[in-house]
């Protein structure tokens, strides 16, 4: 059988270069003309563990991980703590050939290295490749490796072989190894490259798979979630960012670390979480377009500055890069766990804007989006996404950032318009006025002449004055209000929802979720139609204000609608319900929490159990029926 | 120079004659602390020494934490952000970076300063942003009603330590001149004339400018001395030490800590070292802009750059 897809595991130990191999070879296979996409997993350590990373490839757009793979490259962990022992974690340097070997596909191939691995430690091998009809490919890639360079460029002699397997042309290759490197290095990787692939393709071979052809439309770029929202918020004019590490924020950080002192930019890592939203407010209220983030327990730490910039009505894009928790929970692991978290963090009456992008061309979107809305109405907007967003990669139109930049600060005044500006009778600027219809009272900035203002998290009068004055409190509690309500009305106006449709429009049955499953989701959908099912399925980005409207007319059109999260309990769902306050008996669960994203086959199972009733196949996803079932 | 066709600030840089009165708040003139509060003489002499100094009410951004001394912002006009517990630091040096036009002073309380907001004082120190900080230092937690505070005499009785603090009091000048605090001083509002020459001469400053300012509060901490009588160490032959030498500082400062818990109030100039500002380090290994950021978002002729020219590193 000839499958219209390669999904390709590069599997070793952290410190093999996994990711970088990978990078590159998704970057060819793109350049070719294909589509491809990249889930990575990896352990919380620096050297050692098992690590890999799948790059699917088709010549159709894909938007997801598979299930499972088809081809293995096994370069053995040469980190490993206790190569040799059954220790805790397990034989680690045979791990990237046995870890998760269950899930190869039938008929998949196995390139191992024999030259760290050994077969007799590997159980059963050669009887599980006869039944499964596996075809196995031992070789040297160490020896190779050594013998026309450095032992570290065994990854090259993987990837040499990968493509005399595969019949994949070497050019794109060739090319991206001078684009990065040169000299000595740069030969001995092409030789490499080169002599594994030779010696490959004299080998007796007796498998199917190959690689798919296809061809882009225009030119493509190759860019991951994190990258997505860090050239939005460049491109809405952000020049400020400070940050303290924590995975996975850690990747929006770095981009906009590496990148901002080249465009005039500031990017501070500073002493804590706390500064750090505090100086993203300090830099904000003093006239620029600023941002911070973190990951679940920085974000915890950044509570009370974003209430005090809800209070002081400053603009501000916080980001919250989700991972699996409580606590330091599993720190490299995707989880959809911090919902609740982000929407009702910080004490009072408090309100801010999320938004959930679900691939990386709506990360670009979404964040410059939120530094609109940020701005223009004075609120914290906050991008929320996780751990398996951050870091995949996959091919977006070139064209699609092909857009002009908006460096505008909002409703802020110029010094020429202060004096029109309304003044209390002392002739005090007045900057927070309890009328505006859509809650926004324009601000002035640290510097300009007669715009002078205290912000402050007291509640206040229109002149900024600590104010405990019942009227005054309930004006500014409903004009804060207000701005909710105006942002929903300004987000349903624009060209584009945040929201994305996907599957036939007249399906009796729904699926819907929030942020990085979206992708997943809409494959099960093809193929839960393809299998002669009627579904349909929702994304939703926009998580407050909540769209109503959107989620409303979604559900009203289908009879029953499963949800799907990256959590245990259900909080999309528990939103949903209650933004919308009914549905109860329409909405089912599907949630998965083991520290893996959603495999399409997943959803597919889990779609089908709530339809047919019955029992999931294992422990990996729950299933949650409706209210009343 | 600024190259910029229009000023967007037009209120910095002046240097004009500014009448005290231009800071005392037209809606609100009166501040609302306790009668006989040190509170007050903070207020007085920050008035006297910005107006000495020419600054424009709208040039400067007071950024203050919470306590009685975070309300200093109410009661002194120019742009204000009265933050939260702790925290006025982080928002006052990111204002400066933003803004390095901008005359940035963070103030607040003992507590905030040198308990909750700890970490900041010394990090901010160690950076030495071009500010200055005013800590009211009153030995109490006065808004929450007298509690005992970081720099509260040990053995100090409160209702939250009925049987008097078991802790050794924080060394506030000790601490900043080993975080890397470039201007230290103490002084006190009983000391009118010196609390505004020091507050004069810490704006000046360029590097992180840290005052010790006690306040006495004559509500909550009644047993305290009201920090008279009082001895300026540049001023006695006692003290003789020289302020730019780290070592000599150091000891001076030590000594004044202890004294001040043994009835001697100790006020002066303690530190003065002239390394550059954080935002000349900054500038100078290339990762801060040589034009404030902020006149940036005002000038229409500004080419804002596009992630799109980023792209090649993508393909
Ligand atoms: C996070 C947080 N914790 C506690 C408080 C309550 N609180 C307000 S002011 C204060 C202490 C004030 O003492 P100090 O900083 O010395 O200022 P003072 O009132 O003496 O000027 C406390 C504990 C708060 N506002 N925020
Ligand atoms: S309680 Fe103390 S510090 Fe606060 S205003 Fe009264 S005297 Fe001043
Ligand atoms: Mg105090």
């Amino acid at each position: 059988m000839t499958e219209q897809e390669l999904v390709w595991r590069i599997a070793g130990g952290s410190g093999d270069g996994i990711d970088s191999t990978s990078q590159n070879f998704a970057k060819a296979l793109m350049r070719s003309g294909l589509s491809v996409f990249t889930h990575r997993h990896y352990p919380s350590r620096i050297r050692g563990g098992h690590t890999y990373v799948e790059v699917r490839a088709k010549s159709e757009p894909v938007k997801s991980r598979g299930d499972g793979y088809n081809f293995l490259l096994a370069l053995g962990d040469s980190f490993a703590r206790n190569p040799q022992e059954e220790a805790y974690y397990g034989e680690e340097e045979i791990k990237p050939l046995t870890e998760n070997l269950d899930d190869l596909r039938e008929g998949g191939i196995i390139v191992y290295d024999e030259g760290l691995i050994e077969d007799e430690d590997v159980e059963d091998l050669q009887e599980r490749a006869d039944e499964e009809g596996w075809h196995v490919y031992p070789l040297d890639l160490r020896g190779m490796a050594r013998e026309h360079g450095r032992e570290v460029m065994r990854n090259t002699a993987g990837v040499g072989a990968t493509c005399a397997l595969l019949d994949i042309e070497l050019d794109p290759f060739i090319d991206l190894m001078s684009e990065g490197m040169g000299g000595e290095i740069l030969e001995q990787n092409i030789d490499i490259l080169r002599k594994a692939r030779d010696q490959v393709a004299e080998m007796e071979q007796d498998h199917d798979l190959q690689i798919p052809e296809g061809s882009h439309d225009e030119d493509q770029v190759l860019v991951s979630g994190s990258t997505g929202i860090a050239y939005g918020a460049l491109d809405e004019g952000c020049r400020f960012i400070a940050g303290y590490p924590m995975t996975p924020w850690t990747d929006v950080f770095t981009i906009m670390s590496q990148n901002l002192p080249e465009v005039g930019g500031i990017s501070e890592q500073v002493e804590d979480e706390i500064a750090a939203a505090a100086l993203a407010l300090g830099a904000s209220h003093a006239g620029a377009k600023a941002m911070s983030g973190s990951s679940g327990g920085g974000f915890a730490l950044m509570s009370e500055p974003l209430g005090l910039a809800e209070m002081t009505e400053t603009p501000v894009v916080l980001v919250e890069a989700m991972r699996a928790g409580p606590s330091t929970g599993m720190p490299t692991k995707p989880e959809q766990a911090d919902l609740e978290h982000v929407l009702y963090t910080s004490q009072g009456d408090s309100h801010r804007v999320v938004f959930a992008p679900g691939n990386a061309a709506e990360a670009y979107d979404q964040a410059r989006k939120a530094f609109q809305i940020a701005y223009d109405y004075q609120i914290p907007a906050i991008v929320l996404y996780d751990q398996k967003l951050s870091g995949e990669l996959r091919n977006v139109d070139e064209s699609h950032f092909d857009r002009e930049p908006n460096p505008s600060l909002g409703a802020t005044l110029t010094e020429e318009d202060i004096p029109d500006a309304p003044h209390h009778a002392s002739g005090k600027f007045q900057r927070f006025l309890h009328d505006p219809e859509n809650g926004v009272s324009p601000r002035t900035i640290p510097g300009q002449k007669g715009g002078r203002f205290l912000a402050t998290g007291n509640e206040h009068t229109p002149e900024g004055h600590i104010s405990e004055d019942p009227h005054n409190r309930v004006m500014q509690v409903n004009r804060r209000e207000r701005k909710l309500g105006a942002i929903r009305e300004d987000l349903d106006g624009r060209e584009r929802t945040n929201q994305t449709y996907h599957g036939p429009e007249d399906a009796d049955y729904g699926i819907v979720t929030f942020g990085s499953q979206q992708g997943t989701v809409e494959e099960a959908v093809d193929r839960l139609n393809e299998a002669g099912h009627s579904v349909k399925s929702l994304g939703v980005s926009d998580l407050m204000p909540y769209p109503e409207g959107d989620v409303e007319a979604f559900l009203e059109s289908v009879d029953e609608c499963l949800v799907v999260e990256m959590n245990s309990s259900a909080q999309f769902r528990g939103l949903t319900q209650k933004e919308l306050g009914r549905f109860g008996e329409k909405l089912s669960s599907l949630l998965k929490y083991n520290g893996n994203p959603f495999e399409p086959g997943e959803i597919v199972e889990g779609f089908e159990t709530s339809i047919n009733g019955g029992e999931l196949p294992g422990e990996e996803t729950t299933y949650l029926p409706a209210a009343g079932d | 120079m600024s190259s910029q066709p229009t000023d967007p600030f037009g209120a910095i840089g002046q240097n004009r004659e500014i009448e005290q009165d231009e800071y005392t708040p037209g809606i609100e003139p009166q501040a609302t602390w306790c009668p006989g509060c040190g509170d007050f003489g903070v207020l007085k002499a920050l008035k006297g020494a910005m107006a000495e100094l020419g600054r424009d009410p709208e040039e400067i951004l007071l950024a203050t934490g919470i306590g009685c001394s975070g309300k200093l912002n109410s009661y002194f006009s120019s742009y204000g952000f009265h933050t939260i517990h702790g925290r006025s630091l982080p928002v006052a040096r990111a204002a400066k970076l933003a803004n390095p036009d901008l005359e940035v002073v963070a103030a607040g309380g003992d507590g905030d300063g040198y308990g909750i907001g700890g970490n900041h004082f010394m990090h901010t120190a160690r950076e030495n942003h071009d500010m200055t900080y005013i800590v009211f230092n009153n030995e109490i937690f006065g808004l929450t009603k007298g509690q005992t505070s970081p720099t509260s005499p040990k053995g100090h009785k409160s209702k939250t330590q009925p049987h008097g603090s078991a802790k050794d009091p924080i060394r506030p000048l000790s601490l900043a001149l080993t975080s890397g605090a470039s201007y230290v001083a103490r002084t006190a509002a009983v000391n009118p004339n010196q609390a505004k020459e020091i507050i004069t001469e810490a704006v000046e400053h360029d590097g992180f400018a840290h005052i010790d300012f006690l306040t006495q509060c004559p509500t909550w901490n009644k047993d305290a001395k009201q920090y008279v009588p009082y001895t300026d160490i540049q001023d006695s032959d006692e003290y003789d030490f020289d302020v730019t030498d780290r070592r000599e500082a150091s000891e001076a400062m030590y000594e004044a800590e202890n004294a001040l818990y043994e009835g001697e109030v100790l006020t002066g100039r303690f530190f003065k070292d002239d390394r550059p500002s954080y935002g000349q380090e900054k500038r100078a290994v290339g990762e801060m802009p040589e034009q404030p950021l902020a006149e940036r978002y005002f000038d229409d002729d500004h080419e804002w750059e596009r992630s799109y020219d980023l792209l090649d590193r993508h393909k």
